[in-house]
Formats: C-alpha cells, structure tokens, sequence
C-alpha cells in the first residue's frame, strides 16, 4: 500500500460570494473535498450601531434599530422599546400590544419566506425564491399601508406604537392569510418530499443541544436539535400569554429539522394573527406622549424577545439624560454563525451551502 | 466528388439551421423560465423578446477577448471549438424525415454515442488549460459525472437496439410500430436522466453551480470563446431532445398515422415540384417538448451534490439499466408474436 503524502489547501470563499447572505469571508481549508476547518471573518459590515446609541436620542435610535436585522426590523424595534418601557415602567395600552404582537408575527412570516427563498436557491431549485417574494410583496403592500414602508418600518414607538390601523387594512390582512395557508402547502410539496431535496439536507449537519448550548444558539436552530425553549411561551412577553401556539420540534437537528421547523413555525405565526385580530380591543395606540428630547429615568434592563433566528436580547443602561449611557444589542445570528465551523467539519464543500443556508445567517446582526 | 459537395452543402444548411434553432431554443427557455417563476421573461427587445438572444450574442462577439497569463495556449484555444464540434458532427447524423439526413449511417447510434463523449474532453481541457483552481475542480467534476452516466447511458441504448435490431438511426425510426417509449418505459427514463447528465443540465449542474465554487470550467473564458462554450450547451441539448425523439418518440412518425391510414403523413411531400419534409415538422415538435420537459426540470428540481450524482450513477442507474436489458430480453419474443415489433 503506497502512502499517499497529501496537502490541505486554503480556500476562501471571499466576502463577496453568492451564497453566504452578507458580507462574510470563510476561510476553509480543504482536503480534497472534505473540509478540515472553517474560520468565519466578520466585521465587513460592522456600523457601530451600539456606539451610535449612545450618541442619539430615543427618538433617533428608532429607525437605526430597524437596520440591525434587516429582516427582523419589528423585533428589533420592539426589543430596545421593551427595554425602555421596562426601566421608565411605561404600560403600553392593550391595543397597542395587540398590534405590536400582530406585526411581529408577520415580520416573523416575511422574514422565514427570505429563508426559505434564498436556502432552496443556494441548493439549485431557482423557482421557489420567486414564490416566496410573491407572498412577501402581498405582506409588503400591506405592511406599506400601515406604516408607510416595506422594510424599514419605524414603527413600534416607547409606550405603543406610531398610529392605528387603516380602515378595513384587518379584513385584507384576513384575506391574505386565508390564501397564505394552501400556498405553504404547495411549497411543501414541491420542495419537502423532493428526493434530491431530502438527499441534500436529510441527515447533513447534525448539531446536538450540548453543542449548541455552548455557543449559546437559539431559536429555530435549538427547537430543531430538540429542545423545547421559546422565549414566547417560556418567558412571555408582550400579550403572547393570551395567545394559544405550538411551538415545532425537531428530532435530530440536522439541516432538515431546521427547515421543518422554521415551516411550521410559519404556519403557526399566521395562527397567531389570526387570534391577535380577533381578540383587538378597542382603544388608544400609545401610552402617552413621549417628548422629542425624552429622558428615560436612571435605571438598567436587559430584555430578551424571540426573533425569527433566535433570542434577541437588548441591555439599556440609563444615567437619566436625553441619551442612553450604553446600548447593547445582542444578535441571535452571531451564536448561530458562531456553531458554524463545528457543523461543516469533515463534511463535503458543498455541504457547506446546504448547513449555511439552514442556519439562517444575517450578518448585519453579527456585526452590528 | 458531387457526392461530397452535396454532403458539404448539406451539412452547411444544418448547421445554420441547428445556430437558428439554438437562438429560438435560448429565447424559449427563458420565456418559460419566467413563466415557471411567476415572472416575465426577456419581452423588450424585439417581439416578445424574440430578438433577445440576437442581442446577446451582438453583445457576447463585441466583448474583450481576456486571455488571462499563464494559460497553456493550445489546449485554452482548442477547447471551446472542440466542445461545440461533437455536437454538430452527431448532428449531421440525425434523420428529420425518411431520406432527409446529411450522413446515412448503418453504424449511425454507435457514432452518435462515442462523439458526443467527445466534449466531455474539452470541458476537461478547458479546466486544466485556465490556470485556475475552481476551473480545475469544475473541470475535474464534470469529467467525473460525465463518464460515470455514459454506462448508464450506453446501455439504456442496447434495449433499443434489441428491439430495433438496427444501430441505423433511419431504420430505428421506420421499424418503431409501436413507439419504444412505450415498449421501454424504464430505458427512456434511465437515457433521460443520463443525457442530462452528459450534457450539464439540472439537476446535474454541478460543474457550473454558481452558488458553490463561484466559478466553473468555463470562467476565464470571455467573448467569443465563450459564447461558443454557451452555444455549444444548447447545441446539445437540442441534440438530446433529438436522441429523444429518435430513439423512443418514434422520429418523424405522426401518431397513430398507419392505423388511421394517413400514411402521407409521413412521407415527404411534393408541392409544385419542391420536397417538403412534412415529417421534419412532427419530428422538430417532438424534441421541442423534450426541451421543454428539460427546461421544467431546471425551473424545478434543486442539484445533486457530486458525490450523490455518482452513487447515483453506478450504484442506482447502471443495475436498473442491465435489468432494463434482461426484462428485455425476455419480452421481445412475446412482442415479435403479439406483432408490436
């Protein structure tokens, strides 16, 4: 038997890459085609966003904060909200909580929908983006309507949120999800039972709750390994106590896992709005009025929400001035990226897309 | 010497057939593409965007021709000639109607088969000559997946010539009284999948997977060598239609012609002194709706990760294509007596 001497080779899959959502460079170093070692290089698209917080107003924060996670604008607004109304004890009227809960959970639908888009197309099925953005565009539209843009909504304020809803805007919301039900099925059956599908992802990936609570993963990714933690039910927040929702499970936690759950937990967000129109009291919007120049009292709170990729988690410290002393944002996508390198380990380079796309990475809440 | 002109002649008219068709094949496919994916395809330039491809390829020739550094300069050139040759040489072994093909072949089948694997060497060259890592691989990759699925590929091929007992590509057409496809449902399947395979199609893409290596065995290849890299894929795909239809679609036979009685149907005809191959029309419908399927495929179906494709290859497609045989086998007698063959 002739030994065969071999070297690795480093291969980096640059910052500007189809596939990896973002700005992220992966340093890979390949024998052959399996990987040895994956080293992700942040910081391409880091803003300073916690350091602007402490040099603008509450106010100014808002529209900032919607670009923490450009998919998840809503839970980002409502985290540093939380946090204000936590340490000011500000009680947002019941509507008001209504409503945010509402948006939430259509931000969670658009936000799995961009997932599930841009996870089938880095396999190679190019159709299933396209749909995707169909159902966004409806949600978009209405979205639209109620606070004036498509993504960077500006829209849950301290004490409530900026206005009410537009007249007969619950009936089309109503609507829509009456069809959104039938056309998840259809992307169930052409991506779920595809044999090539399930060949790519069934068994790719395994990641074990010990692994993932070391990295401190959450959300979908740690429901998929099999762990029962969502914030929503766990720790409530918001009106989700009076809301009734499964949470989805996975069994093995590989790539397949991840997307069934994130599936299912569309479904479920739509269940959600459902009950949230239908139990909307009447009544005010906001609180009270917050002046321009607001000073939150001296205080400290760190609040954790559920975002579509895990626990969103904002630490606000208050010395009683017009700005916050220190803003902290923590960003489920940093954890997640952070179990990458220990999931593509001895698998195949083209595994790497596959485990990639099911962890559902944003870097822009990596890098902050 | 009229002989050869008259091969000459006509091997020229198809060719420029086969480049118009391709131009009609590239606007179809993203038109349907489109379609698939609730969106509209090309439609601004010209009618419908007919004329989209014509503007590609007006754009492709005006590009810079980059040679990167380094190259091995003639295995880079002869690439993107070698690949799109194959293609139209087995072309010019195709029959659209009785009597209308360039070269009349006996040995026609077993010709098409061994040139076509003629391009996989040029995908191979094209990746070592570029002097480029993600080249080489996709280059290596395609070599690989393409030698695994002509086993599989060759014998689908032989349940055909059981039945036909021919390797003449006229002949196979004429003695199909019942189309093969229906005689060899499992060996149309398995020569599908492989001809996909043969020719880089969806889902077996993988040497041109953007979304992986960024990169393919075509990368540091620019205008005109490319745009030849890009026919050559379209040249072939019609072709696969072609084998298709030829092989199991029963050619330029009009369905249910003899048992009607419309024998004219397929025979060509003669309007005011001038030949018209009527069955050429029948013939060219049959593989335009192959490529549909093929382009349905791509819209569809996600890709295989390559060492899944050869799994599939030798562990899936090549025992079902030897049982194909066998099942074959012991079929023929009872189609030769039920008078199906």
């Amino acid at each position: 038997m002739i030994e065969f001497k071999t070297e690795t080779m480093t291969l980096n899959m640059g910052p500007s890459h189809p596939s990896t959502h973002g700005v992220l460079r992966l340093i890979l170093t390949l024998d052959g085609e399996l990987v040895v070692d994956c080293e992700p290089v942040i910081g391409y698209l880091h803003r300073s966003i916690e350091r602007s917080g402490q040099d603008l107003t509450y106010w100014q924060f808002l529209p900032v904060l919607d670009r923490f996670d450009y998919l998840s604008n809503l839970f980002s607004e409502y985290c540093y909200v939380l946090a204000v109304e936590r340490i000011a004890g500000i009680e947002p009227p019941p509507r008001a909580e209504f409503i945010r809960v509402l948006t939430m959970e259509i931000n969670r639908i658009t936000s799995h929908l961009f997932w599930l888009g841009t996870f089938v197309l880095d396999l190679g099925a190019t159709s299933i983006i396209m749909y995707a953005m169909r159902e966004r565009e409806h949600l978009f539209d209405l979205l639209e309507e109620l606070t004036g843009q498509r993504m960077m909504y500006n829209y849950i304020r301290i004490g409530g949120v900026s206005h009410d809803v537009p007249p007969g805007w619950l009936d089309r919301l109503r609507a829509f999800l009456a069809t959104f039900r039938a056309r998840l099925a259809e992307y169930e059956a052409i991506v779920t039972d595809n044999p090539i599908f399930r060949a790519r992802v069934e068994g790719i990936g395994v990641l074990t709750p010990d692994q993932l609570w070391d990295y401190g993963v959450t959300g979908p990714i740690l429901r998929a390994a099999g762990v029962a933690w969502d914030l929503r039910r766990d720790e409530p927040y918001a009106v989700y106590d009076q809301l009734d929702f499964d949470v989805p499970l996975g069994q093995r936690g590989d790539c397949l896992d991840r997307y069934c759950v994130r599936m299912r937990e569309m479904a479920e967000s739509a269940r959600i709005i459902e009950q949230a129109v239908a139990m909307l009291p009447d009544g005010p919007v906001k609180a009270r009025k917050i002046p321009a120049l607001y000073k939150a009292p001296p205080g400290e709170a760190y609040v954790q929400i559920e975002a579509p990729r895990g626990n969103m988690g904002c630490y606000l410290l208050s010395d009683g001035s017009t700005r916050p002393s220190r803003v902290k944002l923590r960003g489920a996508s940093f954890h997640n990226l952070a179990v990458l390198p220990e999931a593509v380990r001895g698998r195949p380079l083209a595994d790497i897309m596959a485990i990639f796309g099911s962890l559902d990475v944003i870097i822009p809440e990596v890098d902050r | 010497m009229t002989d050869l002109a008259a091969v000459v002649g006509h091997g020229m008219a198809l060719t420029g057939f086969v480049l118009a068709s391709v131009l009609v094949l590239i606007w179809l496919e993203r038109r349907l593409l489109g379609l698939f994916q609730i969106r509209l395809g090309p439609n601004r330039v010209g009618l419908g965007g007919l004329l989209q491809p014509v503007a590609d390829a007006l754009k492709v020739l005006l590009k810079e021709d980059v040679t990167p550094a380094n190259v091995d300069p003639i295995l880079y050139n002869v690439a993107p000639v070698l690949i799109f040759v194959p293609g139209l040489v087995v072309w010019s072994l195709v029959p659209f109607a009785r009597d209308w093909v360039v070269v009349d072949l006996r040995m026609g089948l077993v010709l098409a088969i061994a040139t076509s694997a003629l391009s996989s060497l040029a995908i191979l060259m094209a990746g070592w000559a570029s002097n480029n890592k993600y080249a080489l691989i996709g280059g290596l990759r395609a070599t690989a997946q393409a030698i695994s699925y002509e086993l599989p590929l060759i014998l689908s091929t032989v349940g055909v010539l059981m039945l036909a007992g021919t390797f003449d590509l006229t002949e196979i057409v004429t003695r199909q009284r019942v189309w093969y496809v229906f005689l060899q449902p499992l060996a149309f399947v398995i020569f599908f999948i492989c001809q996909l395979a043969e020719v880089n199609r969806t889902p077996f893409d993988i040497p041109e997977a953007e979304s992986e290596l960024v990169a393919g065995y075509s990368t540091e290849y620019s205008g005109f060598k490319f745009a030849l890299f890009f026919l050559a894929e379209y040249v072939n795909t019609f072709l696969v239609g072609a084998l298709c239809a030829l092989l199991f679609l029963g050619g330029w036979q009009f369905p249910f012609a003899r048992t009607l009685g419309w024998d004219w149907l397929n025979d060509t005809q003669w309007w005011a002194g001038v030949p018209v191959p009527l069955p050429a029309v029948w013939f060219l419908v049959k593989v335009y709706l192959v490529f549909v399927v093929i382009v349905w495929i791509r819209a569809t179906v996600p890709r295989l990760r390559a060492d899944q494709l050869m799994a599939f290859a030798w562990k899936g497609l090549v025992p079902l294509a030897l049982l194909n045989i066998l099942l074959t086998g012991l079929v023929t007698p009872l189609f030769k007596a039920w008078g199906w063959i």
